[in-house]
């Protein structure tokens, strides 16, 4: 069994003056120890959301979340219950998750157990060192590190817990590119060395690609897809997923110009019937507008919520399968 | 002629400290109808060095060097005259299109206030051109769209509006500053497209500041690279993106994963951090974090020089063909 789980988890959130929005609608994902699972899709579809409700930060109103085999329940006003403590959260701002106040050394050493001061100065010094910093940055405030730095810090304070997994909620943006290579770099060698689940909750796709191991595809509260990595990147199975990858400009100096996505992702509180992704794709048809298709089991560890790849079927490019299907109601 | 020749602009900006050199002597040009790409990590002095073209900068900021628009001198020129030019023929969008836009006023009200001022025209003259300028961007029915506020749209199409309010009176050349960083993937894809429709069909110079190369991939027909306040590298896009002869540009290349490079190779990330204004290493400034650093390096500012068809400001030039 994996060691965090999400099945069909829905999170509600309570709209101002009233009426409800289904952020979340049903969506499950799993990370097991050692692997980097990404979960990509555009702002607004509600992958923050499930990152928060994976660790208990928003309650949830429906589907279940364990990790190690034990319920995650939402955080109340309690401390948070000791066998959470091995599933950890690492926020998007490393320059407002950090107290700007307290040296490096003192932050990280919060996650530690209770030991002598020389017990807590080495510890200090190993996440140091394990997120490449130097030693002598325990004495330091916040503010004397750079944006990549600071993210370091962050990750250091996660890993104090001994943790089996992370999560990380948009851990590179706002950081330069070589900030980001160093950091990409950094989670895998963590993920690799120490055994960790990391979910990766990104926007960049680029970063997501070299890093996950798996990623997952979110739009509109719910999963398209999920896949291994490269075969996913190689041949997208649901077109949500391949407008993402072809949106992705390339640095190459061809002057590739990306495919864009026609439409806005729609108000979460009125979802599209059907398919939710029916009035933005290419390939839609009748079924698409009246009939939900749920997330099937493809060939090749895959997954997809599309009516264009049957339960069972090995992936094939979209476009193919409308075709036929377009091939066949003519002939019928 | 070109249309933009920018020449030894040097911008001192005022500081607790003193006046720190935040842009330290760079020159290009940008011709007509051309997208001209300025790459650099953040803090590298290319949103500056545009803010000082349109006076933008703060008080007691001192900007040396030349800029002719247009055959005009832009450094040194009264700021009424500079207002005047800029928001008219020179104009500008910014990173995040939910602070450019003010959330009191109507779209309407926020077109065509620019366009009765620049132009002089009528209040019901200025709501068709509003409308046409909405429909140019793609802004689906443009007519409810006057009558809405900046919170009724997303990101993508509050980024469309402010690139209208630019085009409202006709600019010939359009400074984008990282138009594209606050929003989704699909959506800069939109924006990108946009750019590249409104140069051809206005026949718009778009100068382009990011710190993506991928974006400047796209659309930029010249880049140039900045590190520290300096041009470093600059040329084409095919020659500074395909072969990149600055080891700055290079690294910055290698950093990025690509999208159809082998999963296994690690990200290669440049050592240290790109110094902050203030404190710029002497010599090359980028020769702290250069392995191909020599002596000469660490004490003499490389000049950029003409090398074949680019610019080049590195005399150890170790990437030459």
């Amino acid at each position: 069994m994996s060691v965090l789980e999400l099945r069909d988890v829905v999170v509600d959130y309570e709209r101002r003056g009233g009426g409800r929005v289904r952020a979340v609608a049903g969506a499950s994902l799993s990370v097991d120890q050692g692997q980097i699972v990404g979960l990509v899709g555009e702002s607004g579809c509600g992958k923050s959301t499930l990152a928060r409700a994976a660790v208990g930060l928003v309650p949830t109103a429906g589907g279940t979340v364990h990790f190690e085999g034990e319920q995650v329940t939402p955080l109340t006003r309690r401390a948070r219950p000791r066998r959470l403590v091995r599933l950890q959260l690492v926020f998007q701002n490393p320059y407002s998750s950090l107290n700007p106040r307290r040296t490096l050394g003192s932050q990280v050493a919060d996650g530690l157990e209770p030991g002598s001061r020389a017990e807590r100065d080495a510890g200090v010094r190993r996440l140091c060192e394990l997120v490449g910093l130097p030693a002598a940055a325990a004495q330091r405030y916040p503010h004397e590190f750079s944006g990549g730095q600071r993210q370091r810090i962050a990750i250091a304070r996660a890993l104090a817990a001994d943790p089996s997994v992370i999560v990380l909620d948009e851990p590179l943006a706002s950081l330069d590119a070589s900030a980001q290579a160093q950091l990409a770099n950094l989670l895998t060698s963590l993920s690799r060395d120490l055994g960790l689940g990391l979910l990766l909750i990104s926007h960049d796709l680029s970063i997501v690609r070299h890093v996950a191991d798996v990623v997952s595809v979110m739009y509109l509260g719910t999963m398209v897809e999920t896949g291994p990595t490269l075969p996913l990147w190689t041949l997208p199975a649901h077109p949500y997923s391949e407008a993402l990858i072809a949106a992705v400009p390339r640095p190459d100096g061809r002057g590739f110009l990306p495919e864009s996505l026609p439409g806005e992702v729609p108000d979460p509180a009125r979802p599209p019937s059907g398919c939710r992704f029916h009035p933005r794709c290419a390939y839609a048809f009748d079924r698409c507008r009246e009939d939900e298709p749920r997330l099937v089991a493809l060939g090749e560890g895959r997954t997809a919520a599309c009516w264009l790849q049957p339960e069972g079927s090995i992936p094939a490019p979209p476009a193919d399968r409308a075709a036929n299907i377009a091939g066949t109601a003519a002939v019928e | 002629m070109s249309l933009l020749t920018v020449e030894g602009l040097r911008v001192r900006l005022p500081t607790p400290a003193g006046p720190v050199t935040v842009v330290d002597g760079v020159s290009y040009e940008v011709e007509p109808g051309e997208v001209f790409g300025i790459a650099g990590e953040s803090g590298s002095g290319k949103t500056v060095s545009m803010l000082a073209l349109l006076g933008l900068l703060p008080d007691r900021s001192s900007v040396e060097g030349s800029a002719l628009f247009a055959g005009r001198e832009l450094v040194a020129m009264p700021r009424k005259q500079l207002r005047e030019i800029s928001g008219r023929e020179l104009t500008m969008v910014f990173q995040d299109p939910y602070t450019s836009l003010h959330p009191m006023l109507s779209i309407g009200r926020q077109l065509t206030e620019h366009i009765q001022k620049h132009h002089g025209v009528g209040r019901g003259s200025a709501d068709s051109r509003a409308a046409e300028l909405l429909a140019d961007v793609r802004i689906p029915d443009p007519e409810a769209a006057l009558r809405a506020y900046p919170h009724q749209f997303s990101g993508g199409m509050r980024q469309r509006i402010a690139i209208a309010i630019a085009l409202a009176c006709g600019p010939k050349l359009l400074i984008a500053d990282e138009p594209t960083t606050a929003l989704d993937v699909t959506v800069q894809a939109g924006i990108l497209q946009l750019l590249d429709r409104l140069r051809r069909e206005h026949e718009l110079a778009v100068v382009l500041i990011t710190h993506d190369l991928g974006v400047l991939s796209a659309i930029a027909d010249r880049v140039s690279i900045f590190y520290a306040g300096r041009v470093v590298e600059a040329g084409s896009r095919e020659e500074v993106l395909q072969q990149p002869r600055h080891p700055y540009t290079r690294a910055l290349l290698e950093a990025l994963p690509h999208p159809e490079a082998a999963k296994e190779k690690p990200l290669v990330a440049i050592g240290g951090a790109p110094p902050s204004p203030g404190s710029i290493p002497a010599g090359c400034a980028f020769h702290p974090r250069c392995s191909f650093a020599r002596d000469d390096c660490r004490s003499e500012v490389p000049p950029l020089v003409q090398v074949g068809g680019r610019r080049l400001a590195c005399p150890v030039d170790p990437f030459a063909t």
